[in-house]
């Protein structure tokens, strides 16, 4: 997969922004966009959530979730053990049943992408293929709270491991301070370290942390400010804070996105992460996406949840489906 | 496959238990009506759904009596503790039969499940939830100490929320220790007759709720029956005028709560994604079948465009179809006459000039429907900007400055609500101070709540329902009551006794003068 080249998305970013992308010219930029009335946006999502999915339509559902989960290990205590059982869940995660698909990715930390691309072999590759990605997190996740060239080595270290995909986190102290700038530059510099020798680019995703940013207000600044400065994918949270991923949260970047497609033309992903646990959440991530963005978001290069625990439920319900009544959590495998 | 044709969610029906035919009740009693019975039909499929009696005259008299008798020997009388006590334990039942009462009011309104669901049925309780608690407190109504009942109220209520319009009406009725005799709709008297099956699953002393069907002559012989105290209606203008004149020089207290043509208007710096979903929300909740409709969007002209634009992007992923499905948002037309009338008015919102733009979706064949539709390009002389469309029919108007906004808000017959979206709480309170609006929402739409008070100014009617406002049309101060008005009394053997003990203090009152609310009462 290859992200954005940089030249296209600066260029892009003055175009919009009418300036350099300093304090001032983002700030004016950031604070001219319409508001969020909380209240309003709730009530929105919680609306989103009453769709009844039911029958042929929860069956599709819940294959798609399994192909949009970024498969996730983010210990102090992982291993290469661990990650290799993390990879042989995700190449085969119901042993059961031949016919659930595959995850889209697994999500480690950057020393471990060796084991996992090693562990991948063959299979490792775009989901778009039926392959499986290997997404690493880096830039001193979770906090960010390290030197730009920290973060730049952590970055190209995961990528020159065989990483495909980066998950960076911004600055949130310096996005609170008001210093938009400093967050776009950084964004812009991991995005030029996303890049392989050979010209091609990770794809970025970019970690707002919204459980740190509290205000709507702030999460639809933090969005636009990271998808200007060329992140590939726009993500709730590094699952280390709580809130992590909440309805309210995504449906506000998912608009953010839809609005950039309609002014841009180009397709940003969005990444819930953290907190989703059942199947019936997950199924409201779907509707929200398909009733905001559009249905074509529904695939791996623009959506994906950041979870561990829900595959399990996912195919817990799956079985069910199947057999018309409910197993255990002895009838999945833990990884 | 498309996801976004999501595979049909029904609710079931099997909760439903429903009778063949239904009668009158009245005095705790279902009875035969002695008018021609009338069907009730599915306004989405055109099924009969059951029979139901029509009350004339006499069944009119019936039930007023029986009001009457209940009011002077039992409910009057009732320490307010006791009354509340009743008026919990029927909260409590619609709870218990949420599910079976929502199923009900879709099959017989049209309106989609969900809304029935989560916006109607709850709120019918929170409505007997709230005025159970005003029933022992009623020296805090604002109308000095041991404030007295009217006596027998008539209540009136229209189709677009049958079973809240009843709560409106029925629950600070019998808190503030009035009886009632009320008549649903003739379209959709369903739910109202299986409130009146809680009535007895209550256990409330008969005739204290009395249920009459009919149509318009049986309203009117209602509101203009020489034992009624007290006249409440929802509906249409026209209707309310005539109730005023009928009972102008009586001793009737009235309230109508009458039609709109509410201003729902988007300032340029309002919360965009927001607005757009409380413009939806405003004019196609309930098919736009709301007096208090945002009908007539006032968009500022510098964010029209864009405005309209995601209006149509949003109102293209409206779900039209049957109001059992889980999923449908638009439900059906309540009536062909309704549906002739939108028809009508769109039609002459096109031969006026205005764009006319409506939502792709698919009709279904039988049952009244009506696409969700926005009119550009409308101006204020246009029919569609000034009559109540009463339908899922948007028309959009333009303003350059908040003095405009508020001119063009307030420049109609009517005055029931209005709706304001801006970041800036500072003109919130500005423009909110200007309007000539029973309720004006603040960065939201078609909120309600039984403590907030609501009615209108002008044309849209007078008098509060919900909250201490809508308890004081049920009241009187306790001196005026002493005065004496020349209340005719039906039952004149109970009128001695009567008299007593309604110039007894309720808050006073020991002694029992009925069966306490028993056991169940605390479940």
């Amino acid at each position: 997969m290859s992200g954005t080249s940089l030249v296209t998305a600066r260029e892009r970013a003055l175009a919009v922004l009418g300036g350099e992308p300093d304090d001032a010219t983002l700030r004016r930029y950031l604070h001219g966009i319409a508001g969020v009335d909380a209240v309003g946006l709730e009530q929105r999502a919680a609306g989103l959530g009453t769709r009844s999915i039911k029958t042929s339509s929860k069956k599709w559902a819940l294959d798609r979730i399994i192909s949009l989960v970024d498969l996730t290990t983010l210990e102090g205590a992982d291993t290469p053990g661990k990650v290799r059982s993390l990879v042989a869940k995700a190449m085969n995660p119901d042993p059961a049943d031949a016919t659930t698909p595959r995850v889209a990715a697994v999500c480690v930390y950057g020393d471990m992408v060796p084991y996992a691309v090693d562990a991948l072999g063959s299979v490792h590759g775009d989901p778009d293929d039926g392959l499986i990605s290997v997404a690493a997190v880096a830039t001193a996740f979770p906090s960010g709270r390290s030197s730009l060239e920290i973060k730049l080595a952590d970055t190209a270290e995961a990528v020159a491991n065989g990483a495909d995909e980066i998950d960076m986190v911004i600055d949130r102290g310096a996005f609170l301070a008001g210093r938009y700038g400093l967050v776009f530059d950084q964004i812009a510099a991991v995005k030029e370290a996303c890049r392989r020798p050979d010209g091609t680019s990770a794809s970025l995703k970019v970690i707002l942390e919204t459980g740190e940013l509290v205000t709507y207000d702030n999460v639809r600044r933090a969005s636009w400010l990271s998808i200007l400065a060329g992140g590939d994918f726009i993500k709730t949270s590094t699952g280390k804070v709580q809130p992590a991923a909440t309805l309210p949260v995504t449906l506000l970047m998912l608009e953010v996105v839809r609005d950039w497609h309609l002014m841009t033309g180009q397709r940003i992903g969005v990444k819930p992460a953290g907190g989703i646990r059942a199947s019936k959440d997950a199924i409201k991530y779907l509707v929200t996406v398909a009733e905001t963005v559009g249905e074509e978001w529904l695939q791996p290069h623009l959506f994906r949840f950041g979870a561990s625990s829900l595959l399990n439920d996912v195919l817990l319900q799956r079985q069910k489906m199947a057999s018309g009544h409910y197993s255990g959590a002895d009838y999945v495998t833990i990884d | 496959m498309s996801f976004l044709e999501y595979a049909p969610a029904p609710e079931s029906r099997a909760i439903l238990s429903l009778r063949d035919s239904y009668g009158l009740f009245i005095d705790g009693e279902f009875v035969d009506g002695r008018g021609t019975p009338f069907q009730s039909i599915s306004p989405a499929s055109e099924e009969k759904i059951a029979t139901i009696a029509n009350a004339n005259a006499a069944d009119v008299d019936d039930a007023v009596a029986a009001a009457r008798r209940a009011h002077d020997r039992v409910w009057s009388r009732m320490s307010g503790r006791d009354r509340g006590k009743y008026l919990f334990r029927i909260a409590r039942l619609i709870q218990e039969r949420a599910r079976e009462l929502a199923v009900a009011e879709s099959l017989d309104n049209g309106k989609p499940i969900k809304e029935s669901r989560d916006v109607d049925v709850p709120l019918v309780a929170a409505w007997f939830f709230y005025y159970a608690g005003w029933a022992d407190k009623l020296d805090y109504a604002g109308l000095g100490a041991s404030p007295k009942a009217l006596g027998v109220a008539a209540q009136v209520i229209p189709w677009n929320f049958p079973l809240l319009m009843l709560a409106w009406k029925i629950a600070p009725a019998l808190a503030a220790g009035n009886t009632v005799v009320l008549k649903p709709a003739e379209t959709t008297p369903l739910t109202a007759l299986i409130f009146a099956e809680i009535v007895q699953q209550a256990d409330l002393p008969p005739g204290v709720v009395n249920i009459i069907t009919g149509a318009g002559d049986t309203g009117a012989a209602l509101v203009g029956h020489g034992d009624v105290d007290k006249v409440a209606f929802t509906g249409s203008t026209a209707v309310g005028r005539a109730i005023a004149k009928q009972v102008a020089g009586t001793h009737k207290k009235v309230t109508l709560e009458l039609g709109g043509k509410a201003a729902n208007i988007v300032f340029d710096d309002a919360p965009i994604d927001q607005a757009i979903e409380g413009i939806v929300n405003g004019i196609f909740f309930n098919q736009g079948h709301v007096c208090c409709a945002g009908s007539r969007l006032l968009v500022q002209e510098s964010i029209h465009d864009e405005v309209v634009e995601r209006l149509k992007t949003r109102l293209s992923t409206l779900r039209l179809g049957d109001p059992l499905d889980k999923n449908t948002d638009i439900g059906a037309i309540n009536s062909r006459e309704q549906l002739d009338r939108i028809r009508e008015l769109s039609d002459a919102g096109v031969a006026e000039g205005a764009d006319r733009w409506s939502a792709p979706c698919e009709i279904p064949e039988n049952g009244f429907w009506y696409a969700p539709t926005i009119f550009t390009n409308v101006q204020t002389s246009n029919r569609i900007a000034r009559e109540e469309i009463f339908g899922p029919v948007l028309s959009v108007l333009t303003f350059r400055t908040p003095q405009e906004a508020i001119a063009k808000a307030n420049n109609t017959p009517y005055g029931l609500s209005a709706g304001i979206w801006t970041d800036k709480g500072s003109r919130i309170l500005a423009v909110a101070d200007q309007l000539r609006a029973g309720v004006v929402w603040a960065n939201t739409f078609n909120r309600f709540d039984p403590s907030s008070p609501f009615g209108g100014y002008k044309e849209s009617g007078y008098g509060r329902e919900g909250g201490r406002h809508g308890l004081g049309a049920y009241l009187a101060p306790a001196s005026v009551t002493r005065a004496g008005r020349p209340a005719p009394r039906a039952v004149e053997a109970a009128s001695a006794a009567s008299a007593a003990a309604a110039d007894e203090k309720p808050a006073r009152r020991t002694r029992r003068t009925t069966k306490p609310a028993k056991k169940g009462a605390a479940k």
